[in-house]
């Protein structure tokens, strides 16, 4: 595998890594400059992250992004689980085809269709748009998601051992929570992380559901980036992206941790 | 398989289906309905901008009465107007245009991912999927700041002097391309990835030993191969690419005509939701065949794992 | 079994000096970082032989294979096909070709397509093609299996299949890793005489890696004994079962009775004098000198049990301690006083034996002065 094709794959990694990380580390670069204008060096300051935490707005909207991320990133999780072994264990319901497409659909949807149809049907029933609505129309769509997840890792799940669990006498339920649930957690896990990102980066899918005293995030970014780049912008971006990189670092350091020490315990009869 | 749906008991079975199952009926099929109905409503000034509401208080007269207030009056204005034709072709040839794009720079990172040490493959996936938890908008809007004419891009290039004047990127369709290469790029990737990944090294071992040089096994072998991947990868890109809102808006110009574009200003702007409607139910028209198409690939990927 | 052929028998280049190798290993090694896989190791193979690499896994049998194939490019030595250096030369332009391990049948391709593969490569004309897949799916017997792809078929389909296709570029030699490992036991046995005449009717030379030593002694005509990426022994299976050079060797291939003890000579001849005190005779003493610790090694089936004592020299007596079964041949584990455990076994050619023995009866073993070989290392 050495010679030429070894250097090629070496530098299409170098080249596709780049260019995933070089704007990403360019925006935390610039978060921390003097100046206003955001593409010029003017020397190392942390006055744009003092501005953004006397943003009142700004922080407002944060929160109401973080509630509505918690919650609908927790529903859907449920929802999303349920649906995924829906799929994978029943193989033959009524409805199953429609189900499916269902589920699969809303992962390429475009969001301004998703959006759009989503505030027509509240306004249709007469729904007060707001935070409840946001959280709704983001379940949704980010269940599909944890349905995906939670389906693969489910997929390759061995089905005696629940077979075994019933058969030293527990009930059905119990075999579920007490030995899939627990082996499918990590997947369980990812599909609720997906789902609070999804929900915390959603821009579209929140303008249309959204109403007065629910701005997110997202929403206020967006308003604020229509106007121009500010180095206050890319400080709330820079923090956004550290909670999400520690969430990352966290969660895949506890399932290596937990890798290592199955590997160990399996080593040591 | 059989024996646990026997000893499965009907009802927590039956919940397991009927709750996603309603939740998705309720708040994602019933809208498309509702958009439907609205895309053949006219435009009022009231809230909801539309005519006719429907209302339980109607009874069965009011109700057909304002059945026949309905008409395709609004699909007869979106055909008669090259605006919203043009949009939808230059959507879908955007979108055609940096899925391709996506794929010549997704299929060599995922190939060399494939290909790496199997102990750095988890990491690199892991390099990959990290860009896309961090904020879509941010990822946009990261790209602001480097292809503006006074850009760091250009102060780049200005440095290495390869250019006199500054390349004007920023706001034109150039910068669409550009927009969505970079934020898709994981969802292309990933798909790639998985099937080359399980793919059997020592096909190619043995396309080499039946006299193919490292290319020409390449294309006989490897490509045909992780056909399914490429077409899942490009489905995951050129589906939601087509209706794409954020990046046409924040990266390309005024005359970078998309749908998502034209559907947000018909909804915000005008606030003509009808006529918003309208284009949304001809989107989904459009986009319905490689939805379903997607889907069932899908379906039957996962059936067969 | 092959050895009984006629033609087969006075086949033995190997020990004609005047021979030319065919494939010619000079000193080769191949390391993976601070591992070698194969260490320092020279071997000549002759045209028309069928050769086994047998081995452990891990003992370099499969890198030494891949190396000739052009997948692995040796740390150092040479490698001659032929009389020419193979050295840098690429898979796809040696005159060799391989039956990989997982077949590697192209999932993409019908059984058709998968035979012609190779041939296209080569730019051959259609017809011509068409008539050498034809000819090859004759061989294999899989003529009506043409249009189907590799996941219709069954196991040993594959298998003959990814024989068809390695051989269909009629290739001066093939190589096959593991043959045989994915079938089952009864098939593997069928397809091991196929192998055979198959190679003897195209003259081939064929190499072939296998850790199963049964299927090593039936097929090949010489067989490798590898451990730790060095050759152990070369010999044909005779040879290697009935003289071992090496405890390795003798352990590695059948079963074996130990004894170690040191070389004496007496005014009879020589003998083997254990620690507790026996003396063996033996009838000669290979490399050992007097004086040397050495080992005696003597296969269960040449060993005798018997309630007597029987009338030779080399006979000890001890308590049956374990029977094994097997139909044909009954393997008795005998306890010697000292703790040791000596394996005799029978051929089962009666159906009922009178007063058989039976556990913790009292045993002799014995065997004669000439049914072990003496080992120096």
């Amino acid at each position: 595998m050495a010679g030429t094709w070894g250097r090629f794959n070496v530098v299409a990694l170098v080249l596709g890594f780049a260019f995933l990380y070089l704007p990403i580390v360019l925006l935390i670069i610039f978060s921390f400059n003097e100046s206003r204008l955001v593409t010029v060096w003017a020397g190392f300051s942390t006055r744009w992250y003092g501005e953004m935490l006397n943003n009142r707005g700004l922080l407002d909207a944060a929160w109401v992004t973080a509630r509505v991320a918690f919650l609908s990133a927790t529903v859907a999780t449920v929802l999303g689980t349920m649906a995924a072994v829906a799929l994978t264990r029943y193989v033959r319901f009524r409805g199953r085809l429609l189900f499916s497409g269902m589920v699969f659909a809303p992962l390429v949807m475009p969001e301004v269709i998703t959006g759009l149809s989503l505030l027509l049907l509240f306004v249709a029933i007469g729904f007060d748009r707001g935070f409840a609505t946001v959280t709704l129309a983001h379940i949704t769509f980010s269940m599909c998601f944890v349905a995906v997840v939670v389906q693969s890792r489910l997929i390759s799940f061995d089905e005696s051992l629940e077979e075994a669990a019933m058969d030293l006498g527990a009930t059905p339920a119990k075999a579920f929570f007490q030995v899939t649930l627990p082996v499918i957690m990590p997947a369980v896990i990812a599909g609720w992380m997906l789902a609070f990102t999804l929900s915390l980066d959603d821009l579209v899918i929140a303008s249309f559901t959204s109403g007065p005293g629910a701005t997110t995030l997202p929403m206020k970014i967006y308003s604020q980036v229509r106007l121009g780049v500010t180095p206050e912008i890319n400080a709330v971006c820079t923090i956004l992206i550290g909670i999400v990189a520690i969430g990352v670092i966290i969660t895949s350091l506890v399932n290596k941790r937990r890798e290592v020490l199955r590997r160990r315990e399996e080593a040591t009869p | 398989m059989k024996l646990l749906r026997r000893l499965f008991p009907a009802i927590g079975s039956r919940l397991v289906i009927a709750v996603p199952y309603l939740w998705l009926l309720c708040l994602f099929l019933i809208p498309f309905v509702i958009v439907f109905k609205i895309s053949l409503s006219q435009v009022t000034i009231a809230m909801p901008p539309y005519m006719p509401v429907f209302g339980l208080e109607d009874g069965v007269s009011g109700f057909l009465e304002k059945l026949r207030g309905l008409s395709l009056e609004n699909y007869v204005w979106l055909f008669g107007d090259p605006l919203y034709i043009n949009a939808y072709l230059s959507s879908l040839y955007i979108a055609a245009v940096s899925t391709l794009l996506t794929l010549l720079v997704g299929y060599p990172l995922a190939y060399g991912m494939a290909r790496a040490p199997a102990n750095l493959r988890p990491l690199l996936l892991m390099m990959v999927i990290l860009p896309f938890w961090t904020s879509f908008l941010i990822r946009v809007y990261a790209w602001i700041g480097i292809l503006k004419p006074e850009g760091l891009l250009n102060q780049f290039l200005f440095f290495l002097g390869v250019i006199d004047e500054p390349l004007i990127i920023l706001n034109t369709t150039r910068a669409v391309y550009i927009g969505i290469v970079y934020s898709y790029l994981p969802f292309m990737v990933l798909p790639l990835y998985a099937t080359l990944e399980k793919m059997d090294y020592s096909l190619i071992e043995a396309a080499e030993d039946l006299g193919c040089t490292r290319l020409s096994a390449f294309w006989k072998i490897t490509f045909p191969l992780s056909l399914p991947g490429i077409v899942a990868g490009c489905m995951l890109v050129f589906i939601p690419a087509v209706g794409e809102f954020v990046i046409p808006d924040l990266l390309g110009g005024p005359r970078t005509l998309m749908i998502g574009k034209t559907l947000w200003s018909e909804f915000f702007s005008n606030r003509d939701w009808p006529v918003a409607s309208a284009v949304a139910i001809v989107l989904l028209m459009i986009l319905v065949l490689p939805i379903v198409y997607f889907q069932r690939t899908q379906a039957r990927a996962r059936e067969q794992a | 079994m092959k050895s009984l052929g006629s033609t087969r028998r006075t086949f033995a280049p190997w020990a004609d000096p005047d021979a030319k190798p065919f494939i010619r290993f000079e000193n080769v090694s191949k390391r993976f970082g601070d591992f070698a896989a194969v260490d320092n190791l020279s071997l000549d193979i002759y045209e028309r032989e069928f050769f086994a690499l047998l081995g452990a896994s891990g003992c370099g049998k499969t890198t030494l294979l891949r190396m000739l194939g052009g997948f692995e490019r040796p740390t150092s030595g040479r490698i001659l096909l032929d009389g020419q250096n193979m050295l840098g030369i690429p898979p796809h332009r040696r005159p060799v070709n391989m039956m990989f391990q997982s077949y590697a049948l192209f999932p993409h391709m019908t059984v058709e397509g998968n035979i012609a593969f190779g041939l296209k490569q080569e730019g051959m004309p259609k017809a011509e093609i068409a008539e050498r897949v034809q000819r090859m799916l004759k061989l294999v017997k899989l003529e009506s299996f043409a249009k189907r792809k590799p996941h219709q078929l069954s196991g040993g389909q594959r298998q003959r299949v990814a024989l068809a296709r390695s051989l269909a570029k009629r290739p001066k030699v093939l190589l096959l890793d593991e043959p045989l490992g994915a079938l089952d036991k009864k098939l593997r046995e069928e397809t091991q005489f196929e192998l055979v005449d198959l190679q003897y009717e195209l003259g081939l030379t064929f190499m072939v890696v296998t850790h199963d030593q049964e299927e090593a002694m039936t097929m090949a005509d010489r067989i490798a004994v590898m451990d730790k990426g060095q050759v152990e022994q070369v010999a044909p299976p005779q040879e290697i079962y009935e003289a071992p050079a090496s405890r390795f060797v003798a352990d590695f291939v059948g079963s074996i009775n130990m004894f170690e003890g040191t070389l004496i000579r007496e005014a009879g001849g020589p003998q083997l004098k254990d620690r507790s005190g026996l003396a063996f005779d033996i009838a000669d003493s290979g490399d050992a000198s007097p004086g040397e610790t050495a080992w005696l090694a003597v296969r269960p089936e040449k060993v005798r049990i018997s309630r007597e004592r029987p009338e030779v020299q080399n006979a000890i007596d001890g308590e049956v301690w374990d029977i094994a079964y097997f139909g044909d041949m009954t393997v008795y584990n005998v306890r010697l006083d000292d703790g040791r455990v000596v394996k005799a076994s029978t051929i089962n050619s009666l159906r009922r034996l009178e007063d058989a023995l039976t556990w913790h009866d009292r045993a002799w073993i014995s065997f004669s002065a000439d049914a072990g070989v003496v080992l120096t290392r």
